[in-house]
């Protein structure tokens, strides 16, 4: 793990593998949780993989408030590291992430994979478009996120300290990026029609944050992507299913260019 | 009033309730806030709630005891969601006792000149007899405002420092663009009473929020903190105020205590029982809105993970005297007593047990009489009242 400096910014970085540049976005937890999936990816590519500004071991300046900051700061990023063709892969948080990025410049980016990502709000003021987990009881919450909640929430007695601060850590910065308007920027939706890289939206076939008929609404918002549901996965297919997500990247990644 | 003449005043005492919905409670299951349907208040028997618990403010003016309210918001356990409101009907309806707003969840509201503005009024209203409380407010209150838990103590000072310049600028309208709150051209009319503004208080119940307060020489308001938590807040707040220079007076001090005075000490223990009710369903909420993300540093979040979550921190809080866990669920008057979060029993009891805490603590300025909370009936308050001001109120001088 190393940290960049981005203008006084100290971000914590995995960069595994060799290969075309790939960066990956976490989502708001279970950050730990995407190794085995980030190892499989380095099987073929140079993964990036930033914590995102306040999230674990990663400063945040206090002027560093909105989803927008953290999309200039990885545009930055991108042009620090020279990376050229990039495979952008956002996950929940990091999908809304990948999305904010897109909208205001592609020129470093070849293609995007959305994962079960958050950040538009398709349905009225009256409808609830991405369960609110903070007010859901935590039981419901993670049989929302997970097909199979014990085989990947962590037993947290067990972690060191380290650990468990940067979970809250992570915690307390999805709330400060994402609590109001809840984990979506209505401008976005407006400007979705910039992203003209070829996009693959994956979604967990059971996702109870956002369903599988968001995602749908979502890459039909995109000029130029492409739906697949995972069966087997909920909000993170990556984590439940990493095999599977990553052949599908693969897949996408060797696809001729429409 | 000079810091000497504050000094030689005896300790203040001041009514609080809650003004609780208490005829809801049989319905509520594992929450009493939040979540609850507003279905299960009747606004007749609420209208006479109201009423009641006004009278019973009221009649303090006679019996010399100051008045508080509070506020809390979507919560059978107390329907006063506008602290302002009562203040604002007993500024006209009392002429003698002071009147304490503790307070203002000024980080979750919206509008701080708002806040300027109710607070001037009721000011000048009552002739100059406001304190005024801002407070944080308790996780629960995050999602009834659904205001950010990350920056709420940022949010909650700039309001703070916004709402004092309000109150003390008489030339005209000023410019405040801050990191949360915009206004190009701040003038609040009423100006205060009082000058250069009524006494601001604040409610705290760690170390580092008391350390916050004596820094800035605000009063600080201790509750459900006891006879094992209470020293190290005081201390750490005496110990702030001298490193700012800021000499730490009694009645920079408060401390809440649930008191039932009877004429036999069967008497003053079965009204406490019943005011108990208070402690025994205010912290009934979901867990998922006992600790918000943010709410508490990262550090303290951690711990909590690994101790099995906020709720689990919460069951631990209370203590009696020599260490022991006390559920506030199932809390019995001799444990709180105790745990020195009631003073119950006769007036020589109720005298003795807020001597030996005063003792405990080192001292504090005002009491916080929580004479009304959960069953007691108007005529139990009443009397409860009237017994602490004729038999306790005159003895308070033989403190310290």
């Amino acid at each position: 793990m190393e940290h960049i400096d981005l203008g006084g910014i100290a971000v914590e970085t995995a960069i595994l593998g060799n290969g075309p540049p790939l960066l990956f976005l976490h989502g708001g937890d279970y950050v730990a949780q995407n190794s085995a999936f980030l190892d499989r990816l380095a099987r073929r590519w140079r993964v990036v993989a930033p914590r995102h500004p306040g999230f674990g071991a990663s400063s945040r300046p206090s002027w560093f408030r909105t989803v927008h900051d953290i999309a200039y700061l990885y545009l930055d990023l991108l042009d620090r590291l020279a990376l050229t063709d990039t495979l952008l892969v956002g996950s929940s948080f990091g999908g809304w992430l990948a999305l904010e990025i897109a909208v205001r410049s592609e020129a470093r980016l070849g293609r995007l994979v959305l994962i079960d990502a958050l950040g538009v709000k398709p349905g009225g003021r009256e409808e609830r478009d991405i369960a609110d987990i903070y007010a859901l009881p935590a039981e419901e919450v993670l049989g929302r996120l997970f097909v199979e909640p014990v085989h990947v929430v962590p037993d947290y007695a067990m972690l060191d300290d380290s650990e468990l601060l940067a979970i809250a850590h992570d915690r307390e910065a999805t709330a400060l990026y994402g609590w109001r308007p809840y984990m979506h920027d209505p401008a976005l939706a407006h400007w979705l029609h910039r992203i003209t890289r070829p996009a693959l939206v994956l979604w967990g076939e059971e996702d109870g944050i956002v369903t599988p008929a968001y995602g749908e609404r979502l890459a039909a918002a995109l000029p130029n992507a492409r739906f697949e549901r995972i069966a087997q996965a909920a909000h993170y297919p990556q984590i439940e299913q990493p095999e599977k997500v990553a052949a599908l990247i693969e897949r996408f990644a060797s696809e001729d260019r429409p | 009033m000079t810091e000497k003449g504050k000094k030689a005043k005896a300790m203040q005492v001041w009514h609080f309730s809650e003004m609780a919905y208490h005829p809801a409670w049989e319905h509520l299951g594992d929450s009493y806030r939040v979540i609850i349907p507003n279905r299960l208040f009747d606004p007749t028997i609420g209208a006479d709630l109201y009423h009641r618990y006004l009278d019973e403010w009221a009649l303090c003016d006679e019996l010399g005891i100051n008045i508080m309210t509070n506020e809390h918001h979507a919560t059978a356990t107390c329907a006063d969601s506008v602290c302002t409101i009562p203040m604002a009907i007993l500024a006209r309806e009392t002429k003698k006792v002071r009147l304490l707003a503790l307070g203002m969840p000024i980080g979750n509201r919206n509008d701080p000149i708002r806040v300027a503005e109710e607070y001037s009024i009721i000011d000048v209203i009552s002739r100059g007899r406001l304190d005024m409380g801002f407070v944080k407010g308790v996780p629960f209150e995050i999602s009834p405002a659904n205001t950010n838990p990350a920056d709420l103590t940022e949010r909650f000072w700039e309001a703070h420092d916004l709402i004092l310049k309000a109150m003390t600028s008489h030339d005209g309208p000023f410019n405040w663009e801050g990191t949360h709150f915009h206004y190009r051209s701040v003038n609040v009319w009423p100006r205060p009473y009082q000058e250069p503004h009524p006494p601001v208080w604040m409610p705290v119940g760690s170390t580092g929020s008391a350390a916050e307060a004596a820094e800035r020489g605000i009063t600080i308001g201790v509750l459900n903190t006891g006879w094992a938590r209470t020293p190290a807040i005081f201390d750490a707040y005496r110990r702030k105020a001298h490193e700012a220079g800021r000499e730490p007076t009694p009645d920079k001090l408060a401390y809440m205590a649930l008191i039932g005075v009877g004429k036999t000490r069967e008497e003053g223990w079965r009204r406490a029982d019943q005011i108990l009710g208070y402690s025994r369903t205010s912290g009934i909420v979901a867990p998922q809105f006992a600790n918000p993300p943010g709410y508490v540093p990262a550090a303290g979040a951690a711990q909590m993970l690994k101790g099995g979550g906020a709720m689990a921190a919460r069951a631990t809080r209370v203590q009696t005297k020599d260490g022991r866990p006390i559920n506030p669920r199932t809390m019995t008057v001799a444990e709180a007593v105790d745990a020195g979060l009631s003073f119950a029993g006769t007036p020589d009891d109720v005298f003795d047990q807020l001597k030996a805490f005063y003792d405990h603590v080192g001292g504090f300025g005002h009491l916080l009489m929580m004479g009304q909370g959960g069953y007691i009936s108007h005529e139990d308050t009443v009397d409860n009242l009237s017994l602490f001001s004729r038999e306790v109120l005159p003895r308070l001088a033989e403190l310290g």
